[in-house]
């Protein structure tokens, strides 16, 4: 039998304030364990929340980037349960009223347009972390993650393999570090999902029994975990068994997951409006506000570097996955003045494989936008070959100082000086007859031969163009 | 020394007629003689008499509050930095907050002086005082009588002049209702008016600090200090704080007093029935008119606040898990162990029954038919309240059924328990402010007169209970052995 596979999404996306959804505390990561919990994160007696308007102004801003309705009314509700990591018993999420209605996100599979919808996003916060190991057989907790704020953005079940649940994701990623309010940090676990998997015969309406699987934090993972639950699912029923309704955990050593409980195992979570916290008023005016700040996503974005700079569309594809890279492609453009597809090269090229290779982001590359634009000015104008741009990248790279300090301190600039070029070139032609004589005689090969030799007596210096154009116009003669 | 009010005390301070240090000394002694009344949990003699030193120096440099250097206590429900605070229970005997409520913070920064920490309801679930992890406090009318709670140990320490004044919180009753048994003003506020931020949650919606005194004039002045918008609580709201005392002495010729019919039928007590009657005489002397009204939804207010209450606690509780503070079992072997345990061995029966019918009427299934519904009947209500109150300025009527019923009466009905709470549970499901005002007695017990007010009119009606008390000295009786 043919089967298809439907697929849903829960992602949770940790808004990147400065500050928790309900406390003051701090939420850098990493800190010494409860360090950044105070007396609101530990769930001590007496102590309320207070909603931080940062983490709302972000699901709004996400809201409106997915084209989402924005509730003008939403509400806070407890979601009962016992765990050592959750301090008050309960976690301050939404239920009934989210505060982003339903909107949409496209993704692209094999160079098609898929719309994926999005039934809500709603704010909640973080628990804690229990902590199994250095305790010798008792759990530590650690509570600085507690009271971090989420953004939990829930797909429709639009998607039909784990390749289109990986461009979701991946998408839905691009989105929240465009619009500056998730740092998208997987390891760290600020960007992760949960996938509702089902199987259901092709050409069946009805969807088929659905299982969770929990806490996958990361794009590989995702595409793994789901076609083994698919490969799961399809067994177990051809085998003539059954799917139960339950929540699973991929182990992503074994490569494979896991029951962890089932739907009768389920916690009643008891949710009721919190009544220590206000319904959240949205007015027009705010959501004027947002949209007028705004920033151009991704898609846009695309387009404009198509229609105004003329690239390729894998060029676009790279210097668009993030804004910071965008910006510093154009930044680069305006100042170095050369052509985009020179600065997109370099970008892309050179400068992309040196901050891989160190691990650093664009943000916090060694060579800035002006200085690269100094060096791209330089081949631009024939100063310096590509070749020995390299050499200068390198030294970029290594100090502070910019292009031309360099070029000049190494004496580096190219000889475009007819004169000079034609000295040397006569002098090639004298020393190398049998070369000129095979060369003349139809073997077109050993121009190479000369480009290499004239090079070399000029240390790479002279303008590969002038002397291309010279030898050829001396040999040929 | 404990015959006079707050307000007169303050004006001895002020002309130095006694210090902030004696008067201090007075009443740590006064508490010490009257333990049989178990109305402290916790007494702080050395911490009272530090900022006694430092309330007599601010009077000196001309520094000074109404409120500096008067002698105060706190029920135990408030945290308080460096003071054990329990709120009545097991689960938290040997709580040390690091941090002081808001209203805590009021007091201190006013300079006024705290003597300890008042006993309660564990976690204020309770109208008698019995629920208490430190034993049941005693009505100083009458040992063998409750003093009715949650408040209990504020309304009985007030009342037998162990401090001057006190705190309590009112979530279905807590302040009014043992006020009224003791003998006592107090006045629960509209919700909102007072932070909640420090004052340990039963039911989150509901709960209200406010003062319990000896007179209207000293509920002003505690009001002025503990009302007021707190950031750290969102709940509570921003509208200016009015001078409370300035508006004491207005007439009340032409006031509309509204007596709901429901007020005054079947279940309350003839002779109480007959007290109220003649302070309502009282302000028709005074220039009030008299109007009947009906509020109909009245009925529906205690199965609504046994479904909404029990709901929210069920959740406010859950935080005493014995993982961070409070009790914890011995040698838990495994996490439900250790949450079974803690929390069977740490609450009292009270908690626990409110903690399992809340959480059943959030039960999924459940949750539609209680707490949805008991929500609706919550807003019929208030309804209710915002028709009568359109129509009168303020309306009457009793605060308890009877007077104060004997110690271990009730402890074993519970539903008979919660109707003694019959007359005051409404107030705070509509959030309008209250008082209970000393207005007789009957075969030598208290009666409490209530007044109910619109939203933010705590000022009127102190000058409502201010100008009966300029006529009447209910207030300013003293129990026997207390003189």
């Amino acid at each position: 039998m043919e089967w298809e596979t439907v697929i849903g999404l829960e992602v949770h996306a940790q808004l990147a304030t400065r500050s928790k959804i309900f406390s003051g505390a701090a939420t850098v990561y990493g800190a010494e364990p409860n360090t950044q919990a105070c007396a609101v994160d530990l769930g001590l007696p007496g102590v309320l929340p207070v909603l931080n308007q940062e983490a709302v102004r972000m699901a709004v801003i996400f809201g409106m980037a997915i084209e989402a309705h924005i509730a003008p009314y939403s509400v806070f509700a407890r979601k009962n349960y016992f765990y050592p990591d959750l301090p008050k018993g309960y976690q301050i999420s939404q239920m009934d009223h989210p505060i982003v209605g339903v909107g949409h996100l496209d993704i692209e599979i094999d160079g098609l347009i898929k719309r994926i919808g999005v039934t809500r996003a709603h704010l909640e916060e973080d628990a804690g972390k229990s902590l199994h190991e250095d305790f010798h057989g008792l759990t530590g907790i650690d509570l600085n993650r507690a009271g971090t704020p989420l953004l939990e953005i829930v797909s429709e079940p639009d998607m039909r393999t784990a390749k289109e649940a990986v461009a979701y994701m991946r998408k839905l990623h691009e989105l929240v570090r465009y619009l500056g309010i998730c740092d998208g940090n997987m390891q760290e676990g600020s960007f992760r999902c949960d996938a509702n998997v089902s199987v259901r015969p092709k050409g069946q309406v009805e969807f088929g029994t659905r299982a969770e699987i929990k806490n996958i934090n990361s794009f590989k993972f995702v595409e793994k975990a789901i076609n083994h639950e698919v490969e799961r699912q399809i067994a177990l029923i051809e085998s003539g068994g059954k799917i139960v309704q339950e929540t699973r955990l991929y182990d992503s050593v074994k490569d494979e997951t896991r029951s962890m409980r089932s739907k009768e195992e389920a916690n009643d979570y008891r949710y009721f409006p919190d009544p220590d916290l206000l319904p959240v008023i949205i007015d027009e005016a705010f959501k004027a506000q947002i949209k007028a700040e705004l920033p151009e996503l991704p898609e846009a974005k695309k387009l404009r570097f198509k229609a105004e700079y003329h690239l390729d569309e894998e060029s676009i594809a790279i210097l668009t996955v993030t804004r910071p890279l965008a910006d510093y492609f154009e930044a680069v453009y305006k100042k170095s003045g050369c052509e985009a597809k020179l600065c997109a090269n370099w970008i892309t090229g050179d400068l992309s494989a040196a901050l891989n290779k160190a691990g650093l982001e664009i943000n916090a590359s060694p060579i800035n936008a002006e200085r690269l634009s100094g060096l791209l000015a330089r081949i631009s104008d024939n100063t310096i070959s590509g070749k020995i741009a390299k050499q200068v990248f390198e030294l970029l790279w290594q100090s502070t100082a910019n292009a031309d300090d360099i070029i000049a301190e190494q004496g580096l600039t190219q000889i475009s000086d007819t004169g000079a070029i034609e000295t040397i070139i006569d002098k090639i032609i004298a020393d190398n007859p049998s070369q000129v004589e095979q060369y003349r005689s139809g073997k077109d090969k050993m121009f190479a031969f000369f480009v290499g030799q004239v090079m070399k007596a000029m240390q790479g210096k002279a303008n590969p163009a002038e002397v291309n154009k010279m030898l050829k116009e001396k040999l040929n003669s | 020394m404990h015959t006079k009010t707050l307000a007169e005390l303050s004006l001895g301070l002020q002309a130095k007629t006694y210090s902030s240090v004696e008067l201090t000394q007075f009443f740590l002694n006064r508490i010490d003689q009257h333990q049989q009344l178990n109305s402290y949990i916790t007494v702080t003699p050395e911490l009272a008499l530090a900022q006694a030193k430092a309330a007599d120096q601010r009077i000196a440099n001309g520094m000074s509050d109404l409120l500096t250097g008067i002698p105060i206590a706190q029920k135990d429900i408030f945290c308080t930095q460096g003071v054990i605070t329990t709120c009545g229970s097991k689960m938290l005997a040997n709580f040390n907050a690091p941090y002081s409520a808001t209203v805590v913070d009021k007091f201190n920064q006013a300079g006024a002086v705290m003597l300890g920490k008042l006993n309660m309801d564990e976690f204020a679930m309770g109208s008698s005082n019995e629920t208490s992890y430190f034993g049941s406090v005693k009505n100083p009318w009458n040992i063998n009588t409750v003093p009715g709670g949650s408040s209990g140990g504020s309304a009985a320490a007030v009342s037998a002049r162990l401090a001057v004044c006190a705190t309590g919180t009112d979530t279905g009753g807590s302040i009014r209702q043992p006020a009224a048994l003791c003998g006592i003003t107090g006045l629960k506020p509209t919700y909102g008016r007072v932070s909640r931020y420090g004052m340990i949650a039963y039911a989150s919606s509901l709960d209200q600090g406010g003062p319990m005194t000896r007179s209207a004039e000293d509920a002003a002045i505690m009001l002025q200090t503990m009302a007021g918008f707190d950031e750290k609580d969102s709940t509570s709201v921003d509208i200016p704080v009015p001078d409370y005392r300035i508006g004491l002495n207005k007439s009340l010729v032409g006031l509309k007093i509204g007596l709901p019919k429901e007020f005054f039928g079947e279940g309350l007590d003839e002779n109480v029935a007959a007290t109220l009657a003649s302070a309502i005489a009282e302000y028709r002397k005074l220039g009030a008119e008299i109007i009947d009204i009906s509020m109909p939804n009245l009925k529906l207010a205690i199965p609504a606040y046994y479904v909404i209450a029990p709901a929210e606690c069920s959740a406010n509780l859950s935080r005493f898990d014995g993982v961070r503070y409070g009790y914890r079992c011995e040698s838990p072997v495994d996490l439900t162990d250790l949450y079974t345990r803690s929390r069977g061995e740490g609450f009292g029966k009270e908690v626990k029954r409110r903690i399992l019918m809340g959480t059943y009427a959030l039960s999924t299934g459940y949750y539609d038919a209680y707490y949805l519904k008991a929500q609706k009947i919550r807003r019929l209500i208030s309804e209710d309240f915002k028709a009568a109150l359109a129509t009168v300025d303020v309306i009457m009527g009793p605060v308890t059924p009877s007077t104060a019923f004997g110690i271990g009466e009730k402890m074993d009905d519970p539903i008979a328990m919660y109707l003694s709470d019959i007359y005051t549970i409404a107030i705070n499901l509509a959030g309008v402010p209250a008082m209970s005002i000393p207005a007789g007695f009957v075969a030598g017990m208290p009666v409490g007169l209530q007044l109910i007010g619109d939203y933010f009119s705590e000022d009127r009606l102190l000058n409502i209970a201010h100008q009966y008390q300029q006529v009447t000295d209910w207030h300013n009786f003293i129990p026997t052995g207390f003189e």
